[in-house]
């Protein structure tokens, strides 16, 4: 075999090893060395350097070195006129004792010559320089061939695209980041606007202040205790939120009367769903139920409820969350005609209405969220900070939720929760 | 004089001469144990490094970069490089690429 063609091998060898190092996902440093030298092996090259081009600080930073000693600047600047050249010139090498008219080379001539650097190779992908090659003399003592250099252009170019990869990479992650806080940001903006709303709903009414909030608590807690994704649950506590921002528009002396009202001052009350919807309707939620949210919170299961009378799988799902959580507030709270009920008459209220108002599902899910608070399975305070301590332990009010739990849901594992709790006693 | 194969980096005394033994595929892994095993018997003063092949087949590009470099840092460090125990066609390789002007073939 002639030496041309062993040396035709050879390098097809290396070009071929570089394309599977470049296209592997190794570390970029790592590659780029190897790439070095794979570049310095195939041609026999004693000593070089691969270098990154920075086109915000015009400079061109070292990324992987052989043989060019520790005085050997790692990082050169780039001015003007040679970025102009270089990019005239594209993927192809240089002859650095012949180059000398251009600044850079007369700059750093006296670090070259000391390494006794010979090839420069401006590695120029799409129009951009995005680094180079510095290539030191053959250990055969020979000048590079034609045939050489087209090995250097070829093994260049799958350097250049690595580093012009790189950077694109870089630019995508960078750009993701900055959308990333922007979303962040637009989020926070988006959840202060919407607990500005919730205040404001709830200033009208001076009886059932934090209404809107708790109503947003509850049906977080609902959700989560579906299983439901951190989104969508981010979803139902914005929907709790802004159910009640219809009555912004309801007279303020029929909201706070301390009787109960009339029918004509009911019908005006009973707009705000509509209301509500219209209001929120042309908002760009990121949660696409908010609306339905405000408009069905006060529909039932039975087909009795308002503004349509719709019944059980006609009803949005969000608005029966927040149907349960808005009732649920409403029994627990002292309203002006009303005190708030003891803890067991409302688990006794909510299972004598599951199927009727509410979705039993969801009163299952609810009321199994708060046995295992008051269990302690759950570590979390959420039912204690939202109703206070003492409402939340009331004598006998554990029993009561695994009896209910057991009744609503007896082929659950809360059957045996409740059948240890209260033992060989029938389950009635 | 002291020997060694070239994936073992053991600290035992370094004389002015040392044997190193290539394995038998020199690429970037053993290659580079071998680069730093050359790099710190000369820094440790070894005068004449022996690079044994006789284990080796094949040599790729990777290697014969780092075996440059070998010559690189003897070089600096005022050593000489011999390389013992070649395959032919080994020999050929280091000879096209120019090794071979640099060290000595045993």
């Amino acid at each position: 075999m002639s030496e041309q063609n062993s040396k035709l091998i050879h390098a097809f060898g290396a070009l071929a090893e570089l394309g599977h190092e470049i296209t592997n996902k190794n570390n970029f440093q790592e590659t780029i060395r190897t790439s070095l030298h794979l570049l310095s092996g195939a041609l026999g090259i004693m000593r070089g350097a691969v270098a990154r081009y920075s086109r915000f600080a015009h400079e061109l930073n070292m990324m992987a070195v052989r043989g060019l000693g520790d005085d050997f600047p790692l990082s050169l600047s780039v001015c003007t006129e040679d970025e102009r050249q270089f990019l005239i010139n594209g993927l192809s090498p240089i002859e650095i004792r012949e180059a000398q008219v251009l600044p850079f080379f007369h700059v750093y001539d006296v670090s070259f010559a000391r390494r006794q650097l010979e090839l420069f190779v401006p590695l120029v992908v799409r129009d951009e320089i995005v680094g180079a090659l510095f290539l030191g003399e053959k250990a055969t003592g020979e000048v590079y061939t034609q045939y050489d250099k087209d090995i250097i252009c070829a093994m260049g170019r799958h350097i250049g695209v690595a580093i012009a990869q790189r950077n694109l990479m870089a630019e995508i992650e960078r750009h993701a980041d900055e959308n990333r806080k922007l979303f962040d940001e637009m989020r926070s903006t988006y959840h202060d606007t919407v607990k500005a709303f919730a205040a404001a709903i709830d200033c009208k009414d001076k009886y059932t202040e934090g209404h809107s909030v708790r109503v947003g608590k509850f049906s977080e807690i609902i959700a989560a205790e579906l299983g439901w994704g951190s989104e969508e649950i981010e979803g139902a506590a914005v929907a709790g939120y802004l159910h009640d921002v219809g009555k912004l528009t309801v007279e303020r002396k029929i909201i706070n009367a301390p009787y109960r009202i009339n029918a004509k001052e009911s019908a005006e009350l009973n707009k705000h769903p509509a209301v509500g919807y219209e209001i929120l309707l042309p908002i760009h939620h990121p949660f696409t139920d908010v609306p339905l949210a405000a408009k069905y919170h006060h529909e039932r299961l039975d087909g009795r409820g308002y503004p349509d009378g719709l019944y059980d799988r006609e009803i949005p799902y969000i608005a029966k969350i927040v149907n349960l959580a808005d009732s649920f507030d409403a029994m627990t709270t002292d309203r002006p005609y009303k005190a708030r009920r003891p803890a067991k008459e409302v688990v006794e209220d909510l299972q004598k209405n599951a199927g009727k108002q509410f979705a039993p599902e969801l009163v299952t899910a609810f009321l199994g969220g708060m046995l295992k608070e008051l269990t302690g399975e759950d570590r979390n305070k959420r039912f204690r900070r939202l109703l206070g301590r003492d409402y939340m332990e009331a004598e006998g009010i554990v029993d009561k939720l695994k009896y209910t739990l057991n009744e609503m849901a007896p082929t659950t594992p809360m059957t045996y929760i409740a059948a240890a709790a209260i033992g060989d006693r029938p389950i009635h | 004089m002291n020997t060694a194969s070239g994936t073992v980096g053991v600290a035992e005394p370094i004389g002015e001469k040392s044997v190193i033994f290539a394995d038998d595929y020199l690429n970037k892994l053993s290659g580079e144990q071998l680069e730093s095993e050359c790099k710190r018997r000369l820094e440790a003063g070894c005068k004449e490094l022996v690079v044994n092949f006789s284990k080796t087949e094949i040599v790729n590009s990777i290697g014969i970069s780092i075996l440059l470099g070998v010559i690189d840092i003897a070089s600096n460090n005022g050593a000489t490089v011999v390389f013992s125990d070649v395959k032919e066609e080994t020999v050929e390789l280091f000879d096209m690429l120019g090794l071979t002007k640099h060290v000595t073939i045993a």
